[in-house]
Order: C-alpha cells, then sequence, then structure tokens
C-alpha cells in the first residue's frame, strides 16, 4: 500500500472515530476535545488534496480559535453533564423516540450518499498537478471573490456586535 | 493518488454522524458540536471537488464556511450563555415557556 | 490583473453600500447620544432605509451582472429590494413603541434590522452560490440575535436557541447540497451551472444534490415537514422582528430558492417540481389545520405564514412564467397584509399585558374601531376574500397553477383557503361580536396608525387596482436567466 494511500486510511478513520465518540460522550469537555482531535485528522486529509492553505486556516481558526471559544464556554458554564432518564446500557437504536430516528437516519444517510456519490465511473481520479498556491487563493480572494468577501466583514460585525449584546449581564439600559 | 470517491464517501460518513449527533444528543452543546461536524463533511467534500476540477474555488469557498461557522459559535454560544442564565440546564426537553 | 471591485461595480452596489452606512451610522449615534435620546435612532434608521430605496431609482431598467458575475443587478433583484426596504421601513416604524415598552436598547435593534436587510438584498442579487450563502447567513444571524433580544423574557431566548438550533442544522445541509452541485458543475456561478448541468439531467448525484438544497430551502421557508421552528420563535420572538421575520426572511429565502432553482437547476426542474409539489400541499394543509386549533394570536398567525408559503410554493410548481410572476405578486401582497396584522398585535402590547391571545382581541371594536377595521380587512385578505389584495393574489396563483396543468394542487389550495378562513373569521367574531373587553385601551401612537394606514391601503388598493403590481412583478421575473433570455422558463 501505499504511503499516501495508508495516510489517508489513517486521517479517516481518526476522523471518523473521534466524530463518532463527539457524539457518543456525555461531558461536554470530552466531545470538544475529541472534536480537535476530528479537525487535526481532517487538516491532515487536506495536505493529501494538495490544500495546504485549508490545511493551516483549518487548525488556526478551526482546532486554535472556534474550539477554544467552545471549551471557554464549556468551563464557563462549569461543564453540565447531560441528564439522562434513559438506562446507559440499554442499545442505542432501542432508546427513545429521537435517539431511534436520529440513529437511523445517520444510516440511511450514510449509505445513500455514499451510494449516490460513488456511482460516477469518470470522475473518480484526480488530476495530475494544478495545485492551487496560497498566492492563487489570495489574488482569487481579493478580485473575483471581493464582493462577498466584504459582504463577510458585515456579517463578523454582526456577530460581535450580537455575541457583546447576548452575552453582557443586564445593568447597561 | 486516493480516488475523490474515497473522500466524499469518508465526508459523506462525517455529514451523517453530524446529523445523528444533533438528533441523539440533549445537550446544546453537543448538538453545535455535532453541527461544526457537518459543516467540515461539507469543506472536506468542497476541497475534494475543488482538487478534482483542478481549481482554487473549493478552498475559497471553505475560507468562507469557515467565516460563517466562526460567526455562528460566536453567536450561538453567546444564546446558550443567555439561555443557561435563565435556567441551569441546557437540555432542551427541560424548556417549558414554548411548546417545543 | 482585474481589480477587486471596479468602480462601475461600486455604482451598481450603491443600494448595499448606503444601507452599510446606514448601518454603521446608527451603530456609532449609538454610542455618541445619550441615552434619553436614543429614540431618535428609530428616524436615522428610517432615513437609511428611504435613502437605500432612493439609490435603487438609476436601476429600473438595469440589467447586468457585476462583481465578476457574483451578483445580478437586474429588476428582479429590484422587485425584492423594494420589497425588504418597505417591510424594514414598517418594522422600524412598529418597533419604537414596543422597544420603550419593552425598555430594550434601540441601537443595535436598528443595526441589526438594516443588517438583515442588507443580507436579504444580497440574496436577491446573488448570481452565485457564495454570494447567495454569504447573504443568507448574514441576515440568518442578524435575526438569530434579535429573536434573543428581549434578554429578560424566558420566552425570547427560547425562541433564538430553537432557531439558531435549526437554523445552523439547515444551513448544514443546504451547504452539502451546494458542495455537490459545486463538484458535478464545476462551478458556483448559477448562470453556468444551468448550462453545464444541461447534459446531466437524471443523474442520481444530481437528484441528490436537488434533495439536499430543497431540504435546506425548506426549513428556511419553513415547509412543512421542515417547519417545527417557526411556530416556537414566531411566539417568542418580539413582535416587530416576528413580522419582519415572517416577512423579509421568507421573501428573501424564496428570492434565493427561485435563484437556484429556476436559473441554477432548470435541467432539474422534472425533480424539484415534484418536491416543491409534495411540499406545498403538505405545508397548505398543515399549516392550515394547525392553525385552526390556535387560541395564541401569533403562534395562530405563524401558522398561518407556513400556510401562505405552501401557496406560494404553488407558484414555484407551476415554473411558468405566470407561476413565478404570481409568485412576485403574492410575496409583495404578503408583506402588507402580515406586517399590518402583526402591527395591530403590537398595539396590544403594554406593559403588563403581552397581548398576542384571542381573548385579548375581545371588543376591539368598541374599544379602538380603526384598528379593528384595518385587522379585520388584512384577515380577509389572508384568507383570500375579494375585494382585496390576498384575493387577486391567490386568484392568479392558482391560475398559473391552472394553466400549467396543476389542477390538483390549484384545487387543494383552494380548499385549504376555505379552511382558513375559519380561523381568520374567529379573531373578527372576537374584536365584533364578543362584548366583554379583558384588557384596557390599546396603545395607540402616531407610527403604529403610519403602519396601519399603509397597510390598509395597500391591502385596499392592491385589491382594485392589481393590474400595476402584476405587469411590473411580470417585468422583474423576465429578466430571470442570462442576459434577458427566458431560457429558464417555459
Amino acid at each position: 500500500m501505499a504511503p499516501e494511500t495508508l495516510a489517508f486510511y489513517a486521517f479517516g478513520a481518526v476522523a471518523v472515530v473521534a466524530s463518532l465518540l463527539v457524539i457518543a460522550q456525555r461531558n461536554p469537555i470530552y466531545s470538544v476535545l475529541l472534536l480537535i482531535a476530528s479537525f487535526g485528522a481532517l487538516s491532515g486529509l487536506y495536505v493529501l488534496l494538495d490544500a495546504p492553505f485549508v490545511a493551516v486556516i483549518q487548525i488556526i481558526v478551526y482546532a486554535g480559535a472556534i474550539m477554544v471559544l467552545f471549551l471557554f464556554v464549556v468551563m464557563l458554564l462549569n461543564a453540565p453533564h447531560e441528564e439522562t432518564e434513559y438506562d446507559e446500557r440499554v442499545h442505542p437504536l432501542l432508546r427513545p423516540g429521537p435517539m431511534r430516528f436520529g440513529a437511523l437516519l445517520a444510516l440511511v444517510l450514510a449509505g445513500e450518499l455514499s451510494w449516490a456519490l460513488t456511482r460516477s465511473g469518470d470522475s473518480g481520479r484526480f488530476p495530475a498537478g494544478a495545485v492551487a498556491s496560497v498566492r492563487a487563493i489570495g489574488r482569487s480572494l481579493f478580485t473575483d471573490y471581493a464582493f462577498p468577501f466584504e459582504v463577510t466583514s458585515i456579517l463578523i460585525l454582526v456577530a460581535m456586535v450580537g455575541a457583546v449584546l447576548l452575552a453582557r449581564r443586564e445593568g447597561r439600559g | 493518488m486516493v480516488p475523490l470517491n474515497y473522500y466524499l464517501v469518508l465526508s459523506a460518513m462525517l455529514f451523517a454522524i453530524g446529523t445523528a449527533g444533533v438528533f441523539v444528543r440533549r445537550n446544546l452543546i453537543t448538538i453545535l458540536l455535532s453541527i461544526e461536524i457537518m459543516l467540515n463533511a461539507v469543506n472536506l467534500t468542497f476541497v475534494a471537488f475543488g482538487r478534482a476540477l483542478g481549481s482554487a474555488d473549493g478552498q475559497i469557498i471553505v475560507f468562507f464556511v469557515m467565516t460563517v461557522a466562526a460567526a455562528e459559535a460566536a453567536v450561538g454560544l453567546a444564546i446558550v450563555i443567555g439561555l443557561f442564565r435563565h435556567r441551569e440546564s441546557l437540555n432542551p426537553d427541560s424548556w417549558t415557556a414554548l411548546k417545543w | 490583473m482585474p481589480p477587486g471591485i471596479s468602480t462601475s461595480d461600486f455604482y451598481y452596489i450603491l443600494p448595499e453600500l448606503v444601507l452599510t452606512a446606514g448601518a454603521l451610522v446608527v451603530l456609532i449615534a449609538d454610542v455618541l447620544l445619550p441615552r434619553e435620546r436614543r429614540s431618535a435612532l428609530s428616524w436615522v434608521t428610517l432615513a437609511a432605509v428611504g435613502a437605500t430605496l432612493a439609490s435603487l431609482l438609476p436601476f429600473t431598467s438595469t440589467h447586468v451582472e457585476v462583481a465578476h458575475g457574483l451578483l445580478a443587478v437586474d429588476r428582479f433583484a429590484l422587485f425584492f429590494k423594494i420589497v425588504f426596504l418597505v417591510a424594514a421601513a414598517i418594522t422600524v416604524l412598529m418597533s419604537v413603541r414596543y422597544l420603550a415598552i419593552e425598555g430594550a436598547s434601540p441601537g443595535e435593534y436598528y443595526f441589526l434590522i438594516l443588517c438583515a436587510t442588507l443580507g436579504m438584498m444580497v440574496m436577491a442579487g446573488g448570481i452565485d452560490l457564495i454570494t447567495i450563502f454569504i447573504g443568507l447567513e448574514t441576515m440568518a444571524v442578524s435575526f438569530y440575535i434579535l429573536a434573543g433580544f428581549i434578554k429578560p423574557n424566558q420566552r425570547s431566548n427560547e425562541a433564538a436557541v430553537k432557531y439558531f438550533l435549526l437554523g445552523a442544522f439547515s444551513l448544514g445541509i443546504l451547504l452539502y447540497g451546494m458542495s455537490l452541485m459545486y463538484g458535478l458543475s464545476g462551478t458556483t456561478n448559477l448562470r453556468v451551472m444551468a448550462t453545464s448541468f444541461g447534459a446531466m439531467a437524471g443523474d442520481s448525484r444530481l437528484a441528490l444534490a436537488v434533495i439536499l438544497v430543497v431540504a435546506g430551502v425548506g426549513f428556511k421557508i419553513a415547509a412543512v415537514p421542515f417547519h417545527m421552528w417557526a411556530p416556537d420563535v414566531y411566539e417568542g420572538a418580539p413582535t416587530p422582528v416576528t413580522a419582519f421575520l415572517s416577512v423579509g426572511s421568507k421573501a428573501a429565502s424564496f428570492a434565493m430558492l427561485i435563484r437556484i432553482f429556476v436559473e441554477g437547476l432548470p435541467s432539474a426542474s422534472e425533480d424539484w417540481r415534484l418536491l416543491f409539489w409534495v411540499l406545498s400541499i403538505a405545508t397548505m394543509t398543515v399549516g392550515n389545520f394547525a392553525a385552526v386549533t390556535q387560541t395564541n394570536v401569533k403562534r395562530m398567525l405563524a401558522y398561518s405564514s407556513i400556510a401562505h408559503a405552501g401557496y406560494v410554493l404553488i407558484g414555484i410548481v407551476a415554473g411558468t412564467s405566470r407561476g413565478i410572476t404570481a409568485t412576485l405578486v403574492y410575496l409583495m401582497v404578503y408583506s402588507f397584509m402580515q406586517l399590518g396584522a402583526f402591527a395591530v398585535v403590537v398595539m396590544l402590547r403594554r406593559a403588563d399585558v403581552v397581548g398576542d391571545e384571542l381573548k385579548d382581541f375581545s371588543g376591539l371594536a368598541s374599544r379602538n374601531p380603526f384598528a379593528a377595521f384595518a385587522m379585520l380587512l388584512f384577515m380577509l385578505s389572508l384568507g383570500g376574500i375579494p375585494p382585496t389584495a390576498g384575493f387577486m393574489g391567490k386568484f392568479w396563483l392558482f391560475s398559473a397553477a391552472i394553466d400549467a396543468h396543476y389542477y390538483w394542487l390549484a384545487l387543494i389550495g383552494v380548499l385549504n383557503s376555505a379552511v382558513s378562513l375559519y380561523y381568520y373569521i374567529r379573531i373578527v367574531v372576537f374584536m365584533y361580536v364578543k362584548k366583554e373587553t379583558l384588557g384596557s385601551e390599546p396603545t395607540t401612537s402616531p407610527t403604529l396608525a403610519v403602519v396601519l394606514a399603509v397597510a390598509v391601503a395597500a391591502t385596499l388598493v392592491l385589491g382594485v387596482y392589481p393590474q400595476l403590481l402584476f405587469n411590473v412583478a411580470a417585468a422583474s421575473a423576465r429578466t430571470l436567466g442570462a442576459a434577458g433570455a427566458t431560457a429558464a422558463l417555459r
């Protein structure tokens, strides 16, 4: 097996297993930490896909900023464990309504998506070369996509105002 | 090189895991994390397709998706903090003011 | 090396720039003004909306693609921009009194209203997946915050959480569908996409992309079975926000829907027509039958709003030029009657009374005849009784369906309208027949009177002289598709 294929399977396995554990946890702190592991594995996959820029911002922005924000909030709220009224040892598919539905839905979804997506005969292989450099991405971002980029700044401003507004304690009028 | 379809199947699996998490979990934080998993599956699809098409567009969309994810996470967590002040619980079943 | 945004681009995005500047002025003025004078911010906001409306004037017959083909400045976008801005102006007028009663700070509120409007305008103009989804998120994030704006109120809080969770979830689904659209076509531009999908009709992956995007959009327009967030959010959010949400957000989502499906996916129209046919019938029926059992007026209006999304989908299913025209007409007409109805609910809000229960309406005719008459008119219009605008809107929707040979759809639409009359008339009965007056006088203010007068006038005028609106909408629908080509429409 080629080293690249091996790396794909390793990263893919870490991403899937860590993600599964994220939703299997009842302690949100573990969930957040496991998700960071999953994001790290995805970052490795981006390197395999010749996308170093995305790989780096995946670590810096996702794992570094967004997940730390999550961790911060979990700790601020004193890590509330999930309350459950059902027996934890019961098999997931036998648990009450939404759980059964969710598990079933996920299985159907995974099967259906995989089936539909792999029915193409032709586009299975990547073309050689054609690596998008950071330079090319930056140039494209500030020329072709300058308009949505500017709208994004408003979006961030809205999020900032909103976060301050909603999270601050009452006291100011 | 690993074929495109492998990446697509992997992202489909991640997307399904995220979707399942939204339904299975009864904790707001974990539900938000599940939505992040879904968005990451989307990102993987975009990058894989972008690579297959030999264009930078896929990565640029990922840049935008990440921006949106960051904005949503900030607002979402602020809303969660606000809710937690009202009630010391993050279990959606404990909300009573509105019928779910 | 092409520059990012050229000078001509700046000219074409003038309305968006004016609106953004207005939003920033509001945000800064909030800090600079002393607290007791902050109520003046509503006039600044109105001025910003008015200036944006005025800045649309040079573009009444423009038909170009700007910003590297990411944004279309055409009559279709113009029509929706007018709907959004009028809805925003009415919402601001409605909010003045409401914010004073709730004791909420107006600065951030108006800033967010303007930013949500900006997002809608970007959505309506977007002919590229990236533009559309950034616009969508700007609008959605603003609304998440607005829904939870009244922080001491637990209902407002829960509304924000529910709206946020389902909004973020639906975004994931929508984006996954978009990623497949991108991967299959190799482009994010909807008009280029339409050409490259031409040869792909019947491909299972394309069908999958269509299903995912329909589900994602379905959440945004609150179509059954993706509607479960709407009643809770509509009931819990501050009433003016609910009004804007049910009108602006819905219209913007329909604009996005038309851009994506009619412009980008005409080759898969068999697939999405069928899906929307099912959604339309389910949405009308579930919305109307659920509304019948409600005792809270805001919740009832929420289900009624769901049902109306079902009616509007009829025009999309028809998919003809007439169908799209009827959709545009109905969205405009619906805006006025829905905003008007919510304005009456706002009037009943007092410091000690929430005023959104059915019993709060009892005897309203004797307490405030004008408000009761206005509400009567909005209810008749929502129910589709002539000579109101709602009748003309429904008439065109149903005739477009018959025209496109969707007889069952039209029939079910008519039957649903009949069902809906039951709960609309019930409010009228409470206002005019019930004599026991529970609450005290409804609050009146000059701004609310203006809102009611405008909504009443629009509902009546568009009902009696509908041809003008129809012609404008028809001209707008014709500009869909690249360079004036109407290939997208049968």
